[in-house]
């Protein structure tokens, strides 16, 4: 038996969070296969296949994958189920959407956001928002499972595994794409960024202005909380939270951010963390490792102005 | 068109849960608990589907034990126009979830199944893919918008790189995300009259279906602690802090 990864990719290259998935992998001992499901898998093929520890890269190629769909990529994934122990992937809005489905018509239970794996069917994972770490225990005979990218190191290059391909099963009749809207932006990608700096609802109108300078020098991205984004001052794929996107760089610096439990959740493992912020007993400050009471409108042009 | 909302009975939002002193598990006994939070936005998209003449009848459905009749309650005073309780004390787990909704959406064969995309305790969010995958409709998770012409839906999704439209064929399933609506405030007069709406008990282990737990709890326990941190005085401080730690340039 054997270990099946869901590659998440842009159609180019692989996401972070795939390789992660490979670490994780690590804790069965077990050839490690990861597929790649896209319209043309070839280079995303190859990379996978060059991610150290990593026997096998099954590349599916359908025009139906050009923007996958939960309904599609689950029946894949289904089809091929059969051969493995343990299906993974990392947490995110694919494979949330894939494996539940893959995991109910396997009749197996499904372990969402998996932050440590103790044993080979025993799990720790958050709850309540990360207020409360479970460990669980699963006998079923399939695994199932989304992994916390950040949890996990990235595994690096120096594997070279076969590379076969698998015919796709037919495109699905109830669920079609229509259009997307990306958030284009020349900043580091949120999950994978090693410098993060967010900002809280009371950057209002000038949340781009004060943030977007440093973001700059510091080759950092940029994120938001949640009310932040409920206000429309921030787009929702830079929410950072429990919810949002969870993050964990080398630096984080919070601004003008209070510390609600899902948005610490989303950052405590960061290495180093910054709060700046005019509320003294904001709840952020117990979780910063360096803290200013300040007015964000004179500090942040401050800060900018000391990175020159 | 017959829309059916599934609503979790779950500890209210802002309190953090206390752990057993044998760390077997969470101790939410003799504290608040209430709709979660992203399955009331369900139900309120539910509700605005009728206002707009969209929806014709709303059935929201719970699955626990008799308290869960309290966040029927709340579905049914948000305007649901009446309820299903499938009641059992067992510790449910989101497949067995799914398996039991399953039997409901056959008996009142809904056009449109809206759950929310996850419930604040487990944090799973996987109950309405697996529904959707037994019943084997098509999906919309995390929906931030959504429109119903002609037998499809149309749902804005977010996703990790923005936003994403899919057009789903009725029947459907489809999850809410936190900006899907704001659910209204609701009014005593409201609740009064939801005391009157029916609520329907059905007995989970009557229905022939295995929803016993897969997964075992084996503890539980409270996340590592940061160690302190120290508080700065200026801008320069802090960048001076910041390069002895080699974070900054």
């Amino acid at each position: 038996m054997s270990i099946l990864i869901l590659a998440e990719h842009d159609g180019t290259q692989l996401k972070q969070s795939t390789r992660q998935a490979v670490t994780a992998a690590a804790a069965w001992q077990l050839p490690i296969h990861i597929l790649v499901a896209a319209e043309h898998a070839h280079v995303v093929a190859q990379e996978a296949a060059s991610i150290n520890n990593v026997a096998r890269v099954i590349k599916v190629e359908a025009t139906h994958f050009s923007h996958p769909l939960a309904e599609d990529v689950s029946a894949l994934v289904l089809k091929l189920a059969a051969e493995y122990q343990v299906i993974l992937a990392g947490h995110t809005a694919l494979s949330k959407s894939v494996l539940p489905r893959v995991a109910a018509l396997l009749d197996v239970a499904m372990l969402s956001d998996v932050i440590q794996i103790t044993a080979p069917a025993t799990y720790v994972r958050p709850i309540y928002a990360g207020n409360v770490f479970a460990t669980v225990e699963s006998s079923d005979s399939t695994q199932v499972l989304t992994v916390r990218g950040t949890s996990f190191a990235v595994a690096a290059d120096g594997g070279n595994a076969e590379i076969v391909s698998v015919e796709a099963p037919a495109a699905n009749t109830t669920t079609s794409w229509l259009s997307e809207e990306k958030n284009v932006s020349d900043r580091p990608e949120l999950a994978s960024a090693h410098v993060v700096i967010s900002g809280g609802r009371s950057l209002g109108e000038q949340f781009n202005s004060l943030l977007d300078p440093i973001a700059h020098k510091l080759n950092a991205a940029v994120g938001a909380t949640r009310a932040c984004v409920d206000a429309g001052y921030a787009p929702n794929d830079i929410q950072v939270g429990q919810t949002g996107t969870v993050v964990a760089p080398e630096l984080y610096i919070a601004v003008g951010i209070s510390g609600a439990m899902q948005h610490i959740a989303g950052i405590k493992d960061s290495k180093v963390i910054v709060a700046i912020n005019h509320d003294a007993d904001a709840p952020i400050f117990k979780y910063a490792d360096y803290g200013l009471v300040a007015d964000l409108f004179k500090a942040l042009p401050e800060l900018n102005a000391a990175l020159n | 068109m017959k829309v059916l909302v599934a609503v979790k009975h779950v500890l209210d939002y802002n309190i953090v849960p206390r752990i057993k002193q044998d760390g077997s598990d969470v101790d939410i006994s003799g504290n608040k608990m209430g709709i979660n939070p992203f399955d009331e936005i369900a139900v309120e998209e539910a509700v605005r589907l009728k206002e707009r003449g969209v929806a014709t009848e709303i059935i929201a459905v719970s699955i626990g034990t008799e308290n869960s009749k309290d966040t029927l309650r709340h579905a049914l005073a948000l305007g649901a126009d009446r309820a299903v309780l499938i009641q059992t004390d067992i510790v449910l787990q989101p497949l067995g979830v799914a398996k039991l909704l399953k039997t409901i959406v056959e008996k009142e064969q809904p056009a449109l199944i809206l759950l929310g995309k996850q419930a604040i305790d487990d944090d799973a969010g996987q109950t309405g893919q697996m529904l959707s995958a037994l019943l084997g409709t098509g999906q919309g998770t995390f929906a931030s918008a959504l429109n119903i012409k002609d037998g499809v839906i149309e749902v804005i999704r977010e996703v990790d790189t923005g936003n994403e439209t899919v057009s789903i064929k009725l029947p459907a399933v489809v999850t809410s995300d936190l900006r899907l609506n704001e659910p209204r405030f609701l009014k005593l007069p409201n609740l009064m009259m939801a005391k009157k709406k029916p609520i329907e008990t059905i007995i989970a282990s009557e229905l022939g279906i295995d929803f016993s737990p897969r997964l075992k709890q084996l503890k539980v326990a409270e996340p590592p602690v940061r160690k302190p941190g120290v508080m700065v005085n200026s801008v320069a401080e802090l960048v001076e802090k910041l390069r002895i730690e080699k974070v900054l340039p």
